[in-house]
């Protein structure tokens, strides 16, 4: 006898207009089970749980639970059927107790009180089951990130979710933070709850889950057992070619200081120190990497280097002190001073998204020499020399006249790294590379950034992904609550170390 | 919202929302108990029939398209300048220092010099508001509409107790000398042999208009401060990434939206009244937010409907002339058309666009 499978897909399609982003998708998730799904962005994965959850409604295809055929037309529908959704960015009231959160849209009347009563003793009796121990009573914005995450799994819990996805569940915990969780999934799938797991880490598939599908284009390329495959394996089917995992890089040969910082502070708009005064310094021709996890003081030390906010303390950029406060700390300066800046953000920084990609070519250096003519600016220069850089760093579709907002993530980034590499900085200053890239385009920015280093160059590269820390860093240096943990060399280290660092703990301690 | 083809977003989606304007108009000159193809005939011939209802209809849209342009210089920074009619009354007040207290040889120098006093008392006017906005934070929607309020009273001070000649009870400057006066389009066209009705208070100014059309079209798309201020418009932190300025760009987009409103002030003061009256504007400064929305913020399209707005107003003076429907129905027409075509235009256009295009999200 066979049980039946917890969910089953059969033959679901979903068209947006022209883009067919699922394909005659079939997968049988097993109950007890942790099921991951990879694939890149754009794959067709959120699509496809998004169908599941009800946000969207397939062109065709069917839903089977536990053997029974179901219509998902809404959220509603998906809870009552036993799918519980842990989202990428959370969905909680920050001012509101965890309590509060849990019983958000699942009270029992009109008055809250017994509702309360009733969320508080289930809370304590599924905390006690899955080893789920949060504080009913603290407020969302006073725990941590890994707790909130918890809170989020909790109130899929409380629905009784059977069936429980997370999407991208680990893009803003630590290492630690990671491990724990997936020790909560691990308790989970125990207790007889089956798991899907989105993501785009091959790590996390091959540690957490029994079964793994793949898509690649909104087709399912392959479902395998985890224990049978290999993440080079994985790669390949994901992005449908042999990939190169590991940075090719030779030995960094560090030259001379390109970039001094001393004793930096900033402080931002609402009183709050977000750098507490560090020190570091980054030589031509290598890369040091600035690991942490966001939040700690390593966007506000790109902004001030990139000329976008204001500290005190000192920097020199070949010698010579920069403004930080004053007429010549904006970003036009810095660039004049050889910085250029591909920012953490591409879409709310980096590119104008409603401008075409040719007009994004002079964002920042709308006042080089090259794209005057007289008083007006010389569209046909820009647009010549965007075409030369679009195909120079290989951006798809390769067609000027296109808006940013229409590339994919991996492309608008080459369009960033295109403009700010092509100025032969000194210092290049990088902000999360390759956050919602693909895997095909990481591997082609990952070797810009080296061959610029190979070049003599200066590069300080900030990225929440230790992995990519790790592997692109000549030197690693360790950022938490606005200060430096201690440096490291990424061949004398490991993750483990780095995240205990990032957690706060000093170099020395560990 | 989905994306409507460029043709649909510019000719489609106004003229649906004409249609229903006018559809709702005649409707309620029906329930008054007229027919509502006569009013709406009349109308028409009213404002284009002849070259009589030719020459107030572009004295009306020369106003619009000079505060249409100011609207949507500033709009592509996403800053919404409702301030518009207090800076054309400023304007006016420069207009007036100029025509009447330096003695001018000739029309052409003293229109050059009125230009220029129209366009630097419009631009200080915004630059208080934009000053505001760009160092303290207060917002500008809620400070050009105090400043409209200012401008008045100021005016209503200067015109009683300043400017008013001695004796007169009308709180209005002295008529500008004669070389101060412009040629009407009439004047203009009849000399060079085209038939035009004379009296007809458009004037040289339209030719100053259209000038300004081509100005702001390359200022917005074709110079690097177009760029920028388009940038910023955009996005904000952005701009802050690129280096530009914010405190600068508004400061600089809302003196040139202040100075293009402010030209509004030589059609109607230098060229219609040839004095400085008490409310001048007319409310031509709020219809240039609904022509600039109808328009798109682009110069071409703010030139037809300028001469949209033109064709109405003086076809609603012809309506209220010539027929008993009241005048108060009259600039309920007027406000129905801004209502769909500006207010409304959102719901027009997912109207539209649910028509022609299939619904398409972007994948997520």
């Amino acid at each position: 006898m066979t049980t039946a499978p917890a969910i089953e897909l059969k033959g679901i399609s979903k068209a947006f207009g022209p883009v067919q982003a699922n394909k005659d998708i079939s997968i049988r998730v097993m109950p007890g089970t942790i099921h991951g799904i990879i694939g890149e962005n754009g794959a067709g994965k959120s699509t496809l749980m998004s169908i599941l959850y009800g946000f969207y409604k397939a062109d065709k295809g069917e839903i089977y639970i536990s053997g029974e055929k179901v219509s998902i037309p809404d959220s509603q529908a998906a809870i009552a059927a036993g799918i519980g959704m842990v989202f990428q960015h959370f969905k909680l009231v920050e001012n509101f107790t965890v309590l509060e959160n849990v019983i958000l849209g699942a009270e029992d009347g009109a008055l809250l009180a017994p509702s309360l009563r009733k969320a508080r003793k289930d809370l304590a009796a599924l905390a006690a089951e899955y080893e789920l121990n949060v504080d009913p009573d603290a407020l969302i914005q006073d725990i941590g990130v890994g707790m909130q995450q918890r809170v989020e799994i909790l109130k899929a819990l409380y629905r009784q979710a059977d069936i429980l996805i997370l999407d991208e569940p680990t893009g803003v915990l630590t290492p630690a933070e990671a491990d724990q969780l997936f020790r909560i999934l691990h308790r989970l799938k125990d207790e007889g709850k089956t798991i899907i797991l989105i993501t785009h880490k091959l790590r996390e598939i091959m540690e957490a889950t029994d079964t793994v599908s793949v898509m690649r284009r909104g087709e399912m390329t392959a479902t395998v057992k985890t224990s049978e495959t290999s993440p080079q394996a994985l790669a390949e089917l994901m992005v449908g070619r042999k990939v190169l995992l590991r940075v090719d890089k030779s030995p960094a040969q560090p030259g001379e200081k390109v970039l001094e910082v001393e004793n930096l502070k900033v402080v931002d708009s609402k009183g709050v120190v977000r750098i507490k005064g560090i020190s570091f310094e980054v030589r031509a021709g290598e890369i040091l990497g600035i690991a942490g996890v966001a939040g700690n003081g390593q966007s506000e030390l790109l902004e001030v280097l990139g000329g976008m906010r204001n500290g005190t303390g000192t920097i020199r950029v070949n010698g010579q002190d920069l403004d930080l406060t004053g007429k010549f700390s904006d970003a036009r300066s810095r660039r004049k001073r050889g910085i250029a800046h591909v920012p953490e953000d591409r879409q709310r920084e980096g590119l104008i998204m409603d401008f075409k990609a040719w007009e994004n070519t002079a964002f920042g250096y709308d006042d080089d020499e090259a794209y005057q003519t007289g008083l007006l600016m010389n569209n046909a220069a820009i647009r010549e020399d965007a075409e030369g850089k679009i195909e120079r760093f290989d951006v798809r579709p390769a067609n000027a006249d296109l808006e940013a907002k229409s590339f994919s993530g991996g492309n608008q980034q080459k369009l960033v790294l295109a403009r700010e590499i092509e100025r032969d900085p000194d210092l290049l200053l990088v902000g999360q590379p390759t956050r919602g890239v693909d895997i095909g385009a990481i591997e082609f920015i990952h070797q810009q950034i080296v061959a610029l280093r190979d070049k003599g160059k200066a590069i300080l590269l900030v990225s929440v992904e230790l992995e990519e820390i790790l592997s692109l860093s000549d030197r690693i240096a360790v950022i938490f609550d606005g200060q430096l943990m201690g440096e490291r060399l990424p061949a004398e280290t490991d993750e483990k170390e780095l995240g205990l660092m990032m957690a706060g703990m000093t170099g020395e301690d560990t | 919202m989905e994306q409507l083809p460029k043709w649909a977003d510019l000719i489609v989606v106004p003229l649906v929302g004409l249609i229903l304007a006018f559809s709702l108009s005649m409707l309620m000159v029906f329930a008054t108990g007229h027919d509502p193809m006569d009013a709406l005939s009349l109308m028409v011939k009213g404002a284009l029939g002849s070259t009589y209802g030719w020459g107030y209809t572009l004295y009306y849209a020369t106003n619009f398209i000079f505060t249409g342009l100011a609207v949507a210089v500033a709009f592509h920074a996403s800053l919404f300048n409702i301030g518009g009619e207090g800076q054309a009354a400023i304007g006016g007040l420069g207009v007036a220092l100029v025509c009447l207290f330096i003695p001018w040889p000739h029309w052409t120098i003293a229109l050059v010099a009125a230009t220029a006093a129209a366009g630097l008392f419009g631009a200080l006017w915004a630059l208080i508001p934009a000053y505001l906005q760009a160092k303290r934070g207060s917002h500008i929607v809620i400070t050009t509409i105090m400043f409209n309020f200012i401008a008045a009273s100021l005016l209503n001070y200067v015109l009683v107790n300043k400017l008013r000649p001695k004796g007169s009870m009308d709180p209005a400057t002295a008529k500008f000398p004669e070389p101060a006066h412009l040629p009407s389009l009439g004047d203009m066209l009849n000399a060079v042999g085209i038939p035009f009705a004379k009296g007809t208070p458009a004037n040289v100014t339209l030719v100053v208009a259209l000038v300004a059309c081509i100005f702001v079209y390359y200022l917005i798309w074709r110079t690097r401060l177009g760029y920028q201020l388009r940038a910023f418009g955009k996005s904000q932190p952005a701009a802050v990434y690129a280096g530009i300025n914010p405190v600068k760009i508004t400061i600089i987009t809302m003196m040139i939206s202040g100075a293009l409103a402010g030209l509004m002030a030589i059609n109607n003061v230098m060229g219609e009244a040839e004095r400085l009256i008490l409310g001048s504007v007319e409310g031509a400064g709020f219809i240039g937010i609904a022509v600039a929305l109808m328009g798109r913020s682009h110069p071409l399209g703010i030139l037809f409907a300028a001469l949209l707005f033109g064709a109405l107003y003086q076809g609603g003076a012809e309506l209220g002339l010539w027929t008993s429907i009241p005048r108060e129905l009259v600039i309920v027409i007027q406000a129905l058309v801004i209502l769909f075509t500006g207010a409304l235009d959102n719901m027009v256009r997912s109207m539209v666009a649910k028509v022609l295009v299939r619904p398409k999200r972007a994948e997520a």
